[in-house]
């Protein structure tokens, strides 16, 4: 007997086949639908602390927003009313501090590495470095910065001060604004570089007026995350800044900050305290959402 | 070209200045070598071409007369190559006043993020030019045969050019440092036809006043703009892992179109390989 051999269209195929049509039934989309509902619970969940902090902090410390908040000092313990505008101007001062030693090094420094280092085994080093470094805990920096200025009185016999307050932060936004730099000048095109030097430039020249000018915005972008960064940061400036419940005294001096002062009164047992806590909380949210704002911003510009 | 005899002496006369020498010039990166034992008179005040096909070191040989190569690490040169009658590479000469003298145009329009202006007006600034800058400015752009296209926006960005114009950007932008000679590597592949056409006619009204030099893969440029030729070939090395270029054949560009001495020359001009 001759085999025949099946038609195509044969009704014995090993597969099974479904209609055309969409079968909600069926496993495939049954799982489909369970993932997606699973993802979409965890991605509700990731951004719950997110809505919440804002708003609870919106809630909490909106209310007290006043022009008294801001321009007045805190109450002595026990009374009543008063602001935080020694510790706003004392978070500026610190940033401030900080952003003066930070940028002019860290942006040197990240010249240095993508324009300068060339080849071998120190820019490497120096990367690896800097990446530890920005992973250190930020209360190592102000243990460090306590060690070398807080302790040994380094400037004019000053222990603390709005200076070492200043200089904690800074360690802490080095990594930040050397990493940025060397990766902003990295993305300038190489033949940007030719052009310039095409045409007779030096290294520096080609480096000050073509490349940095071309990478501004990266640059720009990552210095301001870096401040904002900086600005909430209360561990550094615990024992170095410290506090102080006056108008600041020049930065050789003890200073208030809004993050030490929602350290300090939000565990008072005193009400104007912890309201004050909340109001700063909120100024300072609104402050590094500002921030963000900008960076995002400037980011924007180079996409143009 | 004019047919009197006077002309044609005179022409003469220019095509035996030699505005380059390369003298046994040997371009190494690392312990590779690039290109071997180039030897080639450039005469001014002409265009010379440089064809071969790809990795045959013919970029590699043009950056070298402007000591582009500096820029790129570990990559080093053997022989002289002369300018004026100097080394160009002798350890007391400045690349950065070499690069002044000798402009580069690149195969990439790489106009700066700055003005139309500021393009033209940066070189001639830090050269420490002290004349007129926007009449500088027009008369570099008008050379370049891009000043009706953006006499109107030289405040707007060069990068908002389309690529033709901007290449032609460039070439002003090289100009208006006034070197004597310019190096074009590649620098109508990214362009369309014509736009393409355009740089020509370009390099047509510039080589009155410079010697111009050009790599090119398109072998109907070389024969459109160039009056010297010369071809670069490579081939495998045993135990290396690239190609050595070297200089084929040298001469005018009729004659390597026309009547090649080398068999290779012959094949390549031909389309049999490459």
């Amino acid at each position: 007997m001759s085999r025949i051999a099946p038609p195509l269209a044969s009704n014995t195929s090993a597969f099974e086949r479904h209609s055309l049509f969409f079968e909600s039934g069926l496993p495939r989309n049954r799982w489909n639908r369970v993932f997606t509902g699973v993802a979409a619970v965890f991605a509700g969940l990731a951004v719950l602390p997110l809505v919440l902090v804002l708003l609870y902090v919106l809630i909490q410390g909106g209310k007290l927003l006043s022009p008294q908040l801001l321009t007045q000092l805190p109450p002595a313990p026990g009374f009543d009313g008063g602001g935080i505008g020694n510790a706003i101007i004392g978070t500026v001062v610190v940033s401030l501090i900080a952003s003066l030693i930070a940028i002019p090094v860290g942006v040197g420094g990240g010249i240095y590495l993508s324009e300068y280092a060339g080849r071998g085994w120190f820019p490497p080093f120096v990367r690896f470095g800097n990446d530890v470094l920005a992973g250190v805990p930020s209360i190592v920096c102000g243990v460090f910065i306590y060690g070398i200025i807080v302790a040994t009185r380094l400037f004019f016999g000053q222990s603390y001060s709005a200076m070492a307050g200043g200089i904690a932060l800074a360690v802490l936004m080095l990594p930040t604004v050397i990493k940025t730099t060397d990766e902003g000048l990295k993305l300038v095109p190489q033949e940007m570089r030719w052009g310039a030097y095409g045409v007779g430039a030096s290294r520096f020249v080609t480096i000050s007026r073509v490349v940095l000018p071309a990478a501004l915005t990266p640059i720009a972008t990552g210095v301001v995350l870096a401040i904002a960064r900086a600005a909430g940061e209360t561990a550094p400036l615990i024992f170095t800044a410290l506090f102080s419940p006056f108008w600041p005294e020049g930065i050789f001096n003890p200073i208030a900050t809004m993050s030490v002062l929602i350290f300090n009164f939000a565990i008072m047992p005193y009400e104007a305290q912890n309201s004050l806590a909340w109001a700063a909380s909120f100024v300072l949210v609104l402050m590094i959402l500002a921030a963000n704002l900008l960076a995002r911003w400037l980011g924007s510009l180079s996409r143009r | 070209m004019t047919s009197s005899s006077q002309a044609a002496s005179a022409d003469q006369q220019r095509r035996n200045d030699v505005c380059m020498a390369l003298q046994d010039v040997t371009i190494s990166y690392g312990k590779f070598e690039a290109v071997r034992g180039v030897y080639m008179d450039i005469p001014s005040g002409r265009v010379t071409a440089f064809i071969g096909p790809s990795g045959c070191g013919k970029s590699t040989v043009l950056r070298a007369l402007n000591r582009m190569n500096d820029l790129i690490p570990g990559c080093s040169l053997k022989g002289r190559v002369l300018f004026d009658g100097q080394d160009l590479y002798n350890p007391k000469v400045d690349p950065v006043e070499v690069r002044r003298r000798i402009g580069m145009v690149f195969q990439k329009p790489n106009p700066f993020p700055k003005t139309i202006y500021e393009n033209i007006a940066f070189g001639a600034r830090i050269n420490g030019f002290r004349g007129d800058m926007d009449e500088l400015v027009e008369r570099s752009l008008r050379k370049a045969a891009v000043w009706d296209e953006c006499k109107d926006k030289l405040q707007e960005s060069g990068l908002a050019l389309s690529g033709g114009q901007q290449q032609r950007l460039c070439i002003a932008r090289a100009i208006a440092t006034e070197p004597e000679v310019i190096l074009m590597d590649e620098p109508c592949s990214a362009l369309d036809p014509i736009s393409t056409l355009k740089v020509e006619e370009t390099m047509h009204e510039l080589k009155r006043s410079y010697t111009i030099i050009i790599v090119t893969h398109n072998m109907q440029q070389a024969v459109r703009v160039a009056d010297m030729t010369a071809f670069f070939n490579a081939e495998a090395v045993d135990g290396g892992t690239g190609k050595l270029g070297y200089l084929v054949e040298y001469s005018e560009t009729e004659k390597i179109f026309n009547a090649p001495g080398q068999q290779a020359t012959l094949d390549y001009v031909s389309g049999r390989f490459g």
